[in-house]
């Protein structure tokens, strides 16, 4: 076992800790290939879901499906959603709106590229912080 | 006896009452989901027919369990079946609508039919709502530069013909204007020249509902 995987392991066993990462993408293509990029960087590490396409399979997104992919990547210490154009965005926020008390003001949806930004925002959870700081992280790839 | 009997037809004119409005307003969308089509892909995705079309059947599908609900429910029904089923941004915007309508509708004493009053009250309530979802203003060529107007004219007491042709003007100013928000809006100066793909689909809706009220039997004022 490389130096990296044992680390990796290590950090498994606290991986309830961690922010959760949710990638939500118009295409199921772009979500699970952006999910693949933040696998190679954090492992298992962090919990991870991701999701694409509308309620027909087509390109679009689905608040349905994004509220199951928040309950799979599901963090007491929170979660943030990683979005492509605007209505992941706008599903995503809706999404938020119908969690439960409790969970609600848990999910942020973070304004940062989707790929870059689901991979920092990972990296940065991987290392314990907080919402707010792997959302700050993810966003500094954002013009201001 | 006599007055039970009375609140039991009352009810079910009005399950008919929405049943009728929810299938005018729905079927409407579904007709014109080819135009909208149209619309988007001149300056957005071209997605808005199919996803509006997507929500408007669900809704009609299960019409007869959302019409044999009060009016503040039904209308949350129609606002999550809408959130659930649409698939783009417009899924949210629209079901925030009706979510909200019905919220305000909810504040009525129960067993009122929304008259003209809760229901201009119940849209400014819903269309703050859908500014809030949508980060965005009217004049930014979208939904809100038809409801907008729309709600004003119905405060204002106009006739349902009246507010159809409100709606219809209003759809048609939003040609020249220019997006700022939304996928028309990465076209900048390109988004000059054609109609708002939503701004049309909430023309297409207050028309059919127009249409409704103003019909002989439309005493749901």
């Amino acid at each position: 076992m490389t130096e990296k995987a044992t680390a990796k392991a290590a950090s498994k066993a606290d991986g309830a800790g961690k922010v959760g990462i949710v990638i939500v993408s118009h295409s199921p293509d772009v979500a699970r290939g952006a999910a693949d990029m933040v696998r190679q960087m954090v492992g298992d590490a962090v919990p991870l879901a991701f999701t694409g396409g509308n309620p027909d399979g087509g390109l679009g997104t689905s608040v349905g499906d994004i509220l199951a992919a928040i309950d799979r990547a599901w963090s007491d210490k929170g979660v943030a959603i990683l979005v492509d154009l605007g209505g992941a965005e706008t599903n995503s926020e809706m999404a938020i709106e119908l969690l439960p008390d409790g969970r609600r003001d848990r999910v942020v949806v973070c304004n940062a590229p989707i790929v870059e930004g689901a991979v920092m925002a990972a990296t940065e959870a991987w290392g314990g912080a907080s919402l707010d700081e792997v959302r700050r992280t993810a966003e500094e790839l954002s013009p201001a | 006896m006599a007055e039970a009997t009375t609140a039991a037809d009352t009810a079910a004119g009005e399950a008919a009452r929405r049943r009728e409005l929810i299938e005018a307003a729905a079927g409407a969308v579904v007709a014109h989901a080819d135009e909208l089509t149209r619309l988007d892909q001149a300056i957005g995705d071209g997605d808005h027919g199919a996803n509006m079309k997507r929500g408007a059947a669900a809704v009609i599908a299960d019409v007869a369990a959302i019409a044999g609900k009060p009016w503040d429910e039904a209308l949350k029904q129609v606002g999550m079946t809408l959130v659930m089923k649409v698939g783009g941004a417009s899924g949210p915007l629209y079901g925030t609508l009706f979510l909200e309508l019905g919220k305000a509708f909810a504040t009525l004493p129960p067993g009122t039919a929304p008259d003209r009053a809760a229901l201009a009250a119940g849209l400014e309530r819903a269309i703050a709502a859908v500014k809030a979802r949508g980060k965005s203003e009217t004049g930014q060529k979208t939904m809100l530069d038809v409801l907008a107007p729309v709600a004003a004219a119905l405060a204002a007491g106009e006739p349902a013909a009246a507010i159809a042709a409100v709606a219809a003007d209003a759809a048609a100013a939003t040609v020249p204007m220019r997006a700022i928000r939304g996928r028309a809006s990465f076209l900048g100066d390109r988004s000059i020249g054609h109609m708002d793909p939503g701004a049309r689909s909430s023309h297409i809706i207050v028309a059919a509902l127009a249409e409704r009220f103003a019909a002989p039997d439309g005493a749901t004022q």
